[in-house]
C-alpha cells in the first residue's frame, strides 16, 4: 500500500487537536519535563535582581513529578541558598511556598500577601507556570528557576523521555504510535537517516534511533506495510511555526 | 532529457559512470576551489560538491559548484535538509538551475552535533524524500510546492543518497524505494567496505526491482592509513568499516598501497554487479589519489559526453 498524497488532498487534510488536561488527583501519565537550573545561575539571577527577601514558588504538578520543582526541591533549594547567603553574608531571607498548580491563576492569586513582602520571586514551576505567575503579578519580575525542556513520560527511576513536541498535526498512527517528530533527532518522517546503526541514533549512543523503535513496533503489529506510505511535506503552520497556538474547547469557559 | 547533464546522458546511454567529490574550503578565496577542480578534471564524469559536510561551515555548495562549471567540470550540487527550510530550498534550486547547475543530490545532512556549530538549530522542514517530491514537481510541472507557476522551470537531475549499512536492512530498502518514488533519478551509496553486507542489501533491492527504477552508483573510499580508517569508522555517521579491513590496514607495510588496493578490489566487484551503473569515488581528504585509482581501475579515459 502506498498513499502518495496529491496537492488537492493535502489541502483538504483535516487537522484534529487533542488536548488533555493533567489531572492532579491521579498520578501523572505524561508531563512537562524540566530541570532545575544550576545553583550558580540561580544565584546570579537573584543577585542581578537585587534585594534580600526571596520567595521560592514551587508547583505540585509536572515539575514535582520530575523532581525539579515540587515541595521537596523547593525546600532543598532554600537550604542551599541560605547556606550561600550565610557564607557570603548576603543576609538573604528565604521563604517558600508550593502551589497546587502554578499554571492556574486562582492558585497564584492565593499568595498575594507573600508576594507583596518579597523583593525577588523565583519560580520553580515550568515555563508555563512561571509565565502565569508573572501575569497575575504583572508589576513584578519572576525569575525562572527551571529549564523547561519537553513533554514526556517517566521511564524508570529518575529518568524522563521526551515524547511529543506538540506539532499540532499528529500522525503517529502511521509510525506505530511512536512519534518521529519528537523522538528522531532530525524529525524525519519517511524513515531513518544514514546514521542509524545498531538501533542507536547518530547523535549519541545513549539515544535510541526512533526509526528502529518504529520499525520494531510495526513489525510486532504485523504492519510494516505502513512504512511504505510517503508522508508529503508537513503542515508546520499547526506547529509553533504558525505563531502561538490557541485551543478553544466548546465549554462554558471556552465561549 | 530531464536536465541534459553529462551525468544524465552517460547514464541514459548505459555507460558505467564515475562520480567523485570535492569539498569546498573554509576560505573565501575562489582560487582554492579552482585548484582542486583542476587537479581532478577529467578523472570523473561529474563531481559532488558537498554542503557543509559533517556540519562544518565551508563555502556554500552553490558557489563552489559555480566554480566547477567555470573550470569546465560538471558539478552535482549537494543540498542538506538540515540547513534550509522549503523557501530557501526552492529558491536555491531556481538559482542553481539558472547558473547552469544540472545535477542535485538531496540529502538529510549529518546532525550539527558533529560539526563546528553544535549549538545551532537544525531546520528539517522537509526530509530528503519530501525534498525530492518538491523538486520533482518544480521540474516536471513547473510549479512551486504551493502550486504557483514558475515562468521557467529548473532543469535538474535529482539524486538521493542511500546507506546499505543502515539497520535494519529492510528499513533502509523501504526508505530508498520511497525516495525513488518521490523522484530520485540516481542514487549514490555510502562508501562500501563491507561487501557481504552490501550484497545482502542489494539482493533485497533487486527482489523489489528497485535497481531498474533508478541508477544506482556505488560509493567507494580509499583508505589512506589505519589511523584515518579508524577515525572514519568512529566519526563519520553511517560509515561501516569491517574488522577485516581494519586489520589489513593495521598490518600493511605500506598503508597507502593497501588502502588503494582495498578500494580497487571493491571497484572490480561493483563493476561486475548487474544493475550497478557506476561508482562514486569519495576520496575524503585524499584527493590526490583519484588519478591513480582511476588509472589502475582502467576507468580512463572517461567517455565523451
Ligand atoms: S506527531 Fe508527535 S509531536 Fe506531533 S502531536 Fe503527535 S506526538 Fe506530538
Ligand atoms: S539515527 Fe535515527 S533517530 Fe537519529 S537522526 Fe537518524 S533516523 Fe533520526
Amino acid at each position: 500500500m502506498c498513499v502518495y498524497k496529491t496537492r488537492a488532498s493535502l489541502h483538504k487534510r483535516y487537522i484534529v487537536l487533542y488536548v488533555e488536561y493533567i489531572n492532579p488527583t491521579k498520578e501523572c501519565r505524561y508531563l512537562i519535563i524540566g530541570e532545575q537550573k544550576p545553583l550558580p545561575e540561580i544565584i546570579s539571577m537573584i543577585e542581578h535582581e537585587g534585594g534580600t527577601k526571596i520567595l521560592i514558588v514551587g508547583c505540585r504538578s509536572c515539575v514535582a513529578v520530575c523532581l525539579a520543582g515540587g515541595e521537596e526541591e523547593v525546600l532543598q533549594l532554600a537550604d542551599r541558598l541560605r547556606e550561600y547567603s550565610n557564607s557570603t553574608s548576603k543576609g538573604w531571607e528565604i521563604s517558600t511556598v508550593t502551589l497546587q498548580r502554578q499554571c492556574e491563576k486562582e492558585f497564584d492569586r492565593g499568595i498575594a500577601k507573600l508576594i507583596e513582602n518579597t523583593d525577588v520571586i523565583l519560580s520553580l514551576g515550568c515555563g508555563v507556570g512561571a509565565q502565569v505567575l508573572g501575569e497575575v503579578y504583572p508589576e513584578r519580575i519572576v525569575l525562572p528557576g527551571i529549564n523547561t525542556s519537553s513533554m514526556g513520560a517517566p521511564e524508570g527511576r529518575g529518568k524522563w523521555k521526551e515524547r511529543c513536541v506538540g506539532c499540532g498535526d499528529c500522525t503517529i498512527q502511521l509510525s506505530g504510535g511512536i512519534c518521529p517528530i519528537a523522538r528522531c533527532s532530525k524529525m524525519l518522517q519517511n524513515g531513518p537517516c544514514g546514521g542509524s546503526q545498531g538501533g542507536k541514533c547518530e547523535v549519541s549512543p545513549d539515544r535510541d534511533c526512533a526509526w528502529q523503535l518504529i520499525y520494531d513496533r510495526l513489525r510486532l503489529k504485523g504492519r510494516l506495510d505502513l512504512l511504505e506510505i510517503i508522508l508529503p511535506p508537513k503542515d508546520w503552520s499547526k506547529a509553533r511555526d504558525g505563531g502561538p497556538r490557541i485551543v478553544i474547547k466548546n465549554t462554558e469557559a471556552g465561549r | 532529457m530531464k536536465a541534459d547533464s553529462i551525468l544524465e546522458r552517460l547514464l541514459e546511454r548505459g555507460e558505467f559512470v564515475v562520480t567523485s567529490e570535492i569539498s569546498p574550503p573554509k576560505s573565501a578565496d575562489g582560487t582554492k576551489v579552482r585548484e582542486k577542480v583542476r587537479i581532478l578534471r577529467g578523472y570523473a564524469d561529474a563531481f559532488n560538491v558537498t554542503d557543509n559536510q559533517t556540519a562544518i561551515v565551508r563555502m556554500s555548495s552553490l558557489a563552489a559548484s559555480l566554480f566547477c562549471i567555470q573550470e569546465g567540470v560538471e558539478p552535482i550540487m549537494q543540498m542538506t535538509c538540515r540547513d534550509r527550510n522549503r523557501l530557501a530550498m526552492q529558491s536555491d534550486l531556481i538559482g542553481a538551475s539558472a547558473l547552469g547547475i544540472r545535477n542535485l543530490l538531496c540529502i538529510t545532512g549529518d546532525h550539527q552535533r558533529f560539526g563546528n556549530q553544535p549549538q545551532s538549530r537544525n531546520v528539517f522542514d522537509l526530509d530528503s524524500t519530501q525534498q525530492l517530491m518538491v523538486f520533482k514537481r518544480m521540474r516536471d510541472e513547473g510549479e512551486l510546492w504551493c502550486g504557483d507557476v514558475m515562468e521557467t522551470a529548473p532543469k535538474i537531475l535529482l539524486g538521493a543518497a542511500a546507506n546499505p549499512f543502515v539497520d535494519p536492512i529492510e528499513m533502509s530498502v523501504i526508505r530508498l524505494s520511497k525516495k525513488i518514488k518521490a523522484g530520485a533519478d540516481f542514487v549514490q551509496t555510502q562508501a562500501i567496505f563491507d561487501l557481504d553486507r552490501f550484497q545482502e542489501w542489494y539482493s533485497v533491492i533487486r527482489s523489489r526491482g528497485l535497481e531498474k527504477k533508478t541508477h544506482i552508483i556505488a560509493g567507494v573510499t580509499p583508505l589512506r592509513s589505519y589511523k584515518a580508517a579508524k577515525f572514519m569508522a568512529e566519526n563519520i555517521p553511517g560509515m561501516s568499516i569491517p574488522e577485516e579491513v581494519l586489520k589489513r590496514m593495521a598490518s600493511a607495510p605500506d598503508e597507502k598501497l593497501e588502502g588503494t588496493k582495498i578500494c580497487l578490489e571493491r571497484i572490480e566487484v561493483l563493476r561486475d554487479t548487474p544493475g550497478i551503473h557506476g561508482i562514486h569515488l569519495m576520496p575524503i581528504n585524499w584527493e590526490s589519489v583519484v588519478p591513480e585509482i582511476m588509472e589502475r581501475a582502467e576507468l580512463l579515459p572517461r567517455p565523451s559526453p
